[in-house]
């Protein structure tokens, strides 16, 4: 038997592939601002000698289960519960909406946990020397402590980041229209599924590869270029 | 609309939740054989190994698994074979799980001394030996608990099986919403069983990070 790709049916449908790859960007985007500040703040509060000594008790532990339940529980179940779930308990999401939410949560949860150990990371007399210099706890914070942990941290969030925009895939199956949507739309137009999934995991693996450098490369020169 | 009692969804889902424990330890197992295949090639530096297999790791890290199990579902169709869901599924996540192992314990073996090596290779120790009685032993150690950490990872990436129809927690969950309409019900509980598989594993893979970092 002969198998006969036809990759030029896929190719035919750029415009799908194109608004795939929009959709795929712009979530992840959007996911990437909203996360990461959610997990800035989240790791404040779990860190050792910040939060953990002083935020609430409740608090702590409301962030702990947080961060344990979604890192113990795979990323398509989460969206399932968000666009699916909810609904029926009285909030009703479009697959968009939901989708950046399930994103937002997701990304947060494992953000905290690399932003914490950063930050775990600061050397005491850094802090020290930031209160002898009268600086008050927000702007120690924000001044001297965070931006040398981010710099630490910066290439595990950037996997981090890759792996949530591939994950982003799942999204299509609520009907989301980012890139392996496409593949689904494509598909069921010209039955050509092998020769689509292809192309999309080709196009995935661009994707990765540029997301992965284009954020290095700012990390190194806009983030963190000034010393 | 069926009428289900919350019994009668638990009993389900814990039905399902052996298909989802057991395609874990398929793909676990299986990626632990291909992903040590891959280390040794790796070390073997025979030409063109290296160059092969960071390409493979590069390649199933950076596709989304869903595209991986929707080529292993369409492609294994297209070369003649007829497959099941427990195939496809079988070898997609085997594949995964394989370039994810073969980067953790490449990371362990770099982390021996060069030193190791080349003492073992002063005895007279080939290459085989030298991997079995000096370095292996070493990297092993080292090498238990990302392995445990990444078993949390498989059993997560079972759940993408579902959208080739295999029947584990995640498309049981989604069937027996679509029955009750009572999808909040069914998928807490569905997050809760994979939270009781998972966290254990989490909290034993943390137990070993902390034993292997303590002052000996």
């Amino acid at each position: 038997m002969r198998i006969q790709l036809d990759f030029g049916a896929v190719l035919a449908e750029w415009p799908l592939l194109l608004t795939g790859i929009g959709w795929t960007l712009a979530l992840t985007a959007a996911a990437v601002l909203v996360g990461t500040a959610l997990g800035i703040a989240c790791a404040w509060v779990r860190a050792r000698g910040f939060g953990a000594e002083l935020a609430p008790r409740w608090l702590q532990v409301v962030v702990g289960g947080y961060v344990e339940l979604i890192r113990n529980t795979p990323f398509i179940v989460q969206l399932f519960f968000i666009f699916f779930g909810l609904p029926a308990a009285g909030f009703k999401l479009s697959a968009e909406t939901a989708s950046f939410i399930a994103m937002v949560i997701n990304l947060g949860a494992y953000a905290t946990e690399i932003i914490r150990a950063g930050l775990e990371a600061t050397p005491k007399g850094q802090i020290e020397a930031a209160v002898s210099l009268a600086l008050t706890r927000l702007q120690t914070f924000t001044r001297v402590v965070l931006p040398p942990a981010l710099q630490k941290i910066w290439p595990s969030l950037v996997s981090q980041i890759v792996i949530v925009m591939l994950g982003s895939s799942v999204c299509g199956q609520i009907s989301t229209q980012e890139l392996s949507y496409a593949a689904d739309l494509i598909q069921s137009n010209n039955f050509r599924s092998f020769e689509a999934f292809i192309v999309v995991g080709v196009l995935y693996l661009l994707l990765s590869f540029a997301v992965r450098h284009l954020l290095n490369w700012a990390g190194a020169t806009f983030l963190f270029g000034r010393r | 609309m069926v009428d289900f009692s919350l019994w009668d969804i638990v009993r389900n889902l814990l039905l399902a939740l052996r298909w989802t424990v057991g395609l874990s330890l398929i793909a676990f197992i299986g990626g632990g054989l291909v992903g040590l295949l891959l280390l040794m090639l790796r070390l073997s530096k025979l030409p063109g190994a290296g160059v092969f297999v960071s390409a493979y790791v590069q390649l199933f890290q950076g596709v989304p698994l869903l595209v991986q199990l929707f080529l292993a579902y369409y492609g294994l169709g297209l070369f003649g074979i007829n497959t099941s869901p427990w195939v496809a599924a079988g070898m997609g996540l085997t594949f995964y799980a394989s370039a994810f192992l073969t980067e953790i314990w490449r990371g362990c073996v770099a982390s021996i001394p060069r030193g190791q090596w080349e003492a073992s290779q002063s005895l007279a120790l080939n290459f085989a030996e030298q991997l079995r009685y000096v370095i292996l032993p070493q990297a092993f150690k080292i090498a238990v608990a990302p392995t445990v950490g990444f078993l949390v990872q498989v059993i997560k990436g079972t759940a993408l099986a579902s959208v080739i129809g295999f029947m584990e927690l995640t498309k049981v969950g989604k069937t027996i919403a679509n029955a009750t309409y009572s999808p909040f019900l069914v998928f807490s509980c569905v997050a809760v069983l994979y939270f009781v598989l998972c966290y254990p594993v989490s909290l034993y893979a943390k137990s070993l990070e902390r034993k292997l970092h303590a002052p000996r």
